[in-house]
């Protein structure tokens, strides 16, 4: 209850992560990397620093997130990693918390759509004891009965408060009408029923399949060298098995274009999601894209959707479009909520923008001042080893290389006026878009 | 929670802060200088040289507990009118100024403060500085810009609050624990009064409270005070002293009766409860409660190995989730916090038997030595990874500053949290789990179709 932050808007930020990664620019410093390669060959990237006696280890696998969840054990990727920190080794649940707490490190993990990750962050002065308890974890955990029973329950309870939740309810929708029939369109927490299968066999057979020295990418940011580095990384994750078994998720095109989706709830402010087919990461226009959309919606009081929606109309405290890739669809989305009586005027603003980005482009103005804030805001980025860390993990993942900050500038510089105007033609197609709504909107005609 | 003008901007530090909630850092460890210009204005400077960025904060001490009776919500409401431009920025303008030069800023509002950041490259200090000093004395408020920005802020508590029953029990839950103080109003205020709000309430409020002898310039990053003060004098130095601002709000009678709310919804899709109790806050405890009860908090119910945790989820298992949690971060009172959700298929009944068990447990048998310790060295080392941020340092800082408390009561943070001991700790405990001085809420779920 302290943290009242809508759930909503937490997705709203975590969504969009790979589209921030478009306004990482050059530093006007410069950020040292190494790569660091272990005895055992186990890579990872380092930014050391020593002026707080920090270390922050950011690490991804490339598969094993929600999407790879077996039909009928939906909401496996996310139990486990509730429950690797639950007991490992000889440590029982209670007594590995209770390590763990002691050397105050802190160790967690998730699971995205596409990706099984952690991240991990000790004290220098605890760091034997911090990694011994990392590597453990992911090396040994026990998934004994009474914890896996506990983690099951909270995780139910978390699924049926969500059930409820207008933002929740919305996204499964939204999701679920885009992508039918696929991963993508599952809901990645599972439900009640595909919870309750869960057992340990299926806990370490997502460790077989997906937790694998192969898939795995490592950040490190901190207090620590790069000796050091190499040493750690054979004990944390050297003895991994070296592959694992991951089928493939389908490549899909969004389903459901044009569709209006109304879900009955008796709320004053009606959650209003739309989108439609987007960008991959590694797609050639991703830059002129992603500069488009920190003008279209994705650059809070500086985006056109802002000014429009909130600043000239009062319609709603927040308005955003996020380009959204995934490793098998791409998506562009975006977001209002807003009370029932004015839905349908502010969706009317939301498609004539999008149609006005479509045909007209953006004026240089526009294209300067987002190149100007894309380029500049980046070190302003980096303020802590975790964020370093999350850096550098982002830059593997996607693939762009170590010279990637130093590139960063030119590509976003590079983007011109008639390259946005040529994808946003391609790109913005307001009749394409599916929207979901939650609540009781007015002058809303469903077409489902 | 505190309002923002804008969520995302922030999540990440409102992230950073709910981890160090309960554990700011002491001075000695962010190395502060501060100095006050001569109209009054504090100014407090956090080197830290990572990197050529700089964190520019103005807090003023003022926040929604200083209101005038019947204008609930106009703190909050008037930070978002702060961006409405002056004479000399458009309205609008101002975060897309600052965007335009590579910074972000944003604005939140609290019981008793309110506070401007931003975030810019070191070379932009000067720029912000000559923006934040402007709108302290020129802004420039029209209906044209006050009455759609009215529809924001009522968007905004539909978002936080109106659309979401557990935000509503809460609200009901803090206007129950306040008999008579203006902390029992929820910051953003009122819906009824918020839509009365005028552009006259706002002026009024502006000039009695944004002068600099109510504001505080915080500045961390790479800069020192030798650097910071000519700029500071220049900018913000050069303003006219105001009124004298005395804080003297009104305070609680005693409290006779334990209170309970309750609700019941069909958009509730799990029952909880909670239990606050009226505590004291760092400024007005007795010698060392407050932070007594900070340790206190971490032992009970700090985590997954804390006492409520291990008992009604790990052995007794009839709960999901059970916690506690402290907030002395205030002018006048702090709260103390018990909160705990049934696993499915157990009464909320038995859960709220089970905390009040723990309770008695803990009055009775009293902490250890050993619990103690342990409390005390995963909170200092939470005021490490303060160190971590950037942005954590001037955050603790400006809470402490505007809500009665120094920087020598931050610098000596981690020197009383050691100091604390068992007596302190076990009578801290029963000061405040008293059931007259409390509120039980309970969140239930509504089973029948038809009503909400």
């Amino acid at each position: 209850m302290k943290n009242l932050l809508p759930k909503f808007w937490a997705n709203v930020v975590k969504l969009p992560l790979w589209g921030m990664l478009c306004l990482i620019a050059a530093p006007s410093y410069a950020i040292d990397i190494k790569e660091v390669r272990s005895p055992g060959g186990i890579k990872a990237w380092l930014v050391q620093d020593k002026s707080i006696p920090v270390i922050s280890v950011n690490f991804a696998f490339k598969t094993g997130g929600t999407a790879y969840d077996p039909v009928g054990k939906e909401g496996l990727a996310r139990m486990v990693s509730a429950m690797l920190d639950e007991g490992a080794g000889d440590l029982k649940s209670q007594d590995f918390q209770t390590q763990l707490q002691d050397t105050a490190a802190r160790l967690s993990f998730s699971a995205s759509t596409d990706k099984f990750r952690g991240s991990f962050r000790t004290l220098t002065a605890n760091k034997d004891e911090a990694f011994r308890l990392f590597g453990l974890a992911l090396n040994k955990p026990r998934f004994d009965g009474k914890p896996v029973d506990r983690i099951k329950g909270q995780i139910i309870v978390s699924i049926q408060r969500s059930a409820q939740d207008p933002d929740t309810i919305g996204t499964r929708a939204w999701y679920k009408a885009v992508f039918p029939n696929h991963p993508y369109g599952r809901p990645g927490d599972g439900t009640v029923e595909s919870i309750k299968t869960l057992v340990a066999k299926d806990l370490n057979d997502f460790m077989l399949r997906h937790v694998v020295l192969d898939s795995l990418i490592v950040a490190v940011a901190g207090d620590i060298s790069s000796a050091e580095l190499a040493r750690r990384l054979d004990q944390i994750f050297g003895t991994l098995p070296a592959s694992g078994d991951t089928k493939k998720i389908a490549e899909i095109a969004p389903a459901a274009a044009g569709k209006t989706i109304v879900i009955d709830r008796k709320i004053p402010q009606s959650i209003v999601m739309f989108g439609h087919s987007g960008l991959k990461r590694n797609h050639p226009d991703w830059y002129i894209a992603s500069v488009m959309n920190r003008i279209f919606g994705g650059g809070g009081f500086s985006s056109r959707l802002m000014e429009e929606i909130r600043e000239k109309r009062g319609l709603a405290y927040g308005v955003y479009s996020y380009l959204n890739p995934y490793d098998h669809a791409a998506l562009y989305m975006g977001s209002v909520a807003t009370a029932n009586s004015r839905v349908a005027e502010s969706l009317k603003v939301v498609r004539a923008e999008w149609k006005k980005m479509a045909e007209k482009g953006v004026t240089a103005k526009e294209l300067a001042a987002a190149k100007t804030y894309i380029n500049g805001s980046f070190p302003l980025r980096l303020d802590s080893t975790r964020r370093i860390a999350s850096l550098l993990l982002a830059v593997q993942v996607n693939n762009l290389g170590k010279d990637y900050l130093d590139k960063r500038p030119s590509l976003i510089n590079a983007v011109t006026l008639g390259g946005i105007k040529r994808v946003a033609q391609k790109l913005l197609r307001p009749e394409a878009l599916t929207v979901v709504i939650v609540g009781q909107p007015k002058g809303i005609k469903p077409r489902p | 929670m505190v309002p923002l003008r804008l969520l995302t901007a922030v999540f990440g530090i409102a992230t950073v802060l709910v981890t160090v909630f309960a554990t700011p850092s002491s001075a000695a460890v962010f190395n502060s200088e501060s100095f006050v210009l001569k109209n009054g204005m504090q100014v407090v400077v956090i080197p830290n040289r990572r990197a050529p960025v700089v964190a520019h904060m103005v807090w003023y001490k003022t926040g929604a507990a200083d209101e005038p009776r019947g204008k609930s919500g106009i703190a909050h409401f008037f930070e978002h009118l702060m961006f409405k431009g002056t004479k000399l920025v458009p309205p609008g303008e101002f975060s897309k100024i600052i965007a335009r030069h590579g910074g972000s800023d944003n604005a939140f509002t609290a019981q008793d403060y309110t506070a401007y950041f931003q975030t810019v490259a070191r070379d932009k200090l000067g720029l912000v500085m000559r923006l934040e000093a402007d709108r302290m004395r020129n802004l420039v408020l029209t209906d044209a810009e006050v009455l759609p920005e009215r529809d924001v802020v009522l968007e905004e508590r539909r978002s936080r609050t109106d659309n979401n029953p557990s935000s509503q029990l809460w609200e009901a839950s803090r206007a129950a624990l306040f008999l008579n103080h203006p902390y029992k109003i929820p910051v953003i205020g009122w819906k009824h009064e918020i839509e009365q709000l005028t552009t006259n309430d706002a002026l009024d409020f502006y000039r009695r409270y944004y002068v600099p002898n109510n504001a505080i310039l915080i500045v961390a990053g790479d800069v020192d005070a030798k650097e910071l003060k000519p700029l500071a004098e220049k900018y913000y130095g050069v303003i006219p002293r105001g009124r004298k601002i005395v804080r003297n709000r009104i305070t609680e009678p005693p409290h006779r009766a334990g209170r309970r709310v309750e609700m019941a919804s069909r958009r509730v899709g799990q029952p909880s409860i909670s239990q606050t109790y009226l505590a004291s806050s760092y400024a007005t405890a007795k010698g060392n409660q407050a932070y007594a009860l900070l340790v206190l908090a971490e032992i009970f119910g700090g985590g997954t190995t804390a006492q409520l945790y291990r008992s009604l989820v790990v052995d007794q298992g009839i709960a999901s989730n059970a916690g506690a949690w402290f907030s002395a971060d205030a002018l006048d009172y702090g709260r103390f916090g018990l909160s705990a959700s049934p696993r499915p298929g157990v009464s909320l009944e038995k859960v709220e038997a089970a905390l009040q068990a723990e309770v008695k447990k803990l009055l009775k048998d009293g902490v250890s030595e050993k619990e103690i310790k342990r409390a005390v060295k995963s909170m200092m080392a939470s005021a490490v990874y303060a160190r971590d941020s950037l942005r954590v340092a001037p955050n603790i800082i400006g809470r402490a500053l505007s809500t009665g408390r120094t920087i020598a009561d931050v610098e000596s943070w981690p020197d009383r949290i050691k100091a604390v001991t068992v007596d302190e700790v076990n009578a801290a405990a029963r000061a405040i789990f008293r059931t007259e001085t409390s509120v039980t809420a309970i969140l239930r779920k509504k089973q029948k179709v038809g009503t909400d």
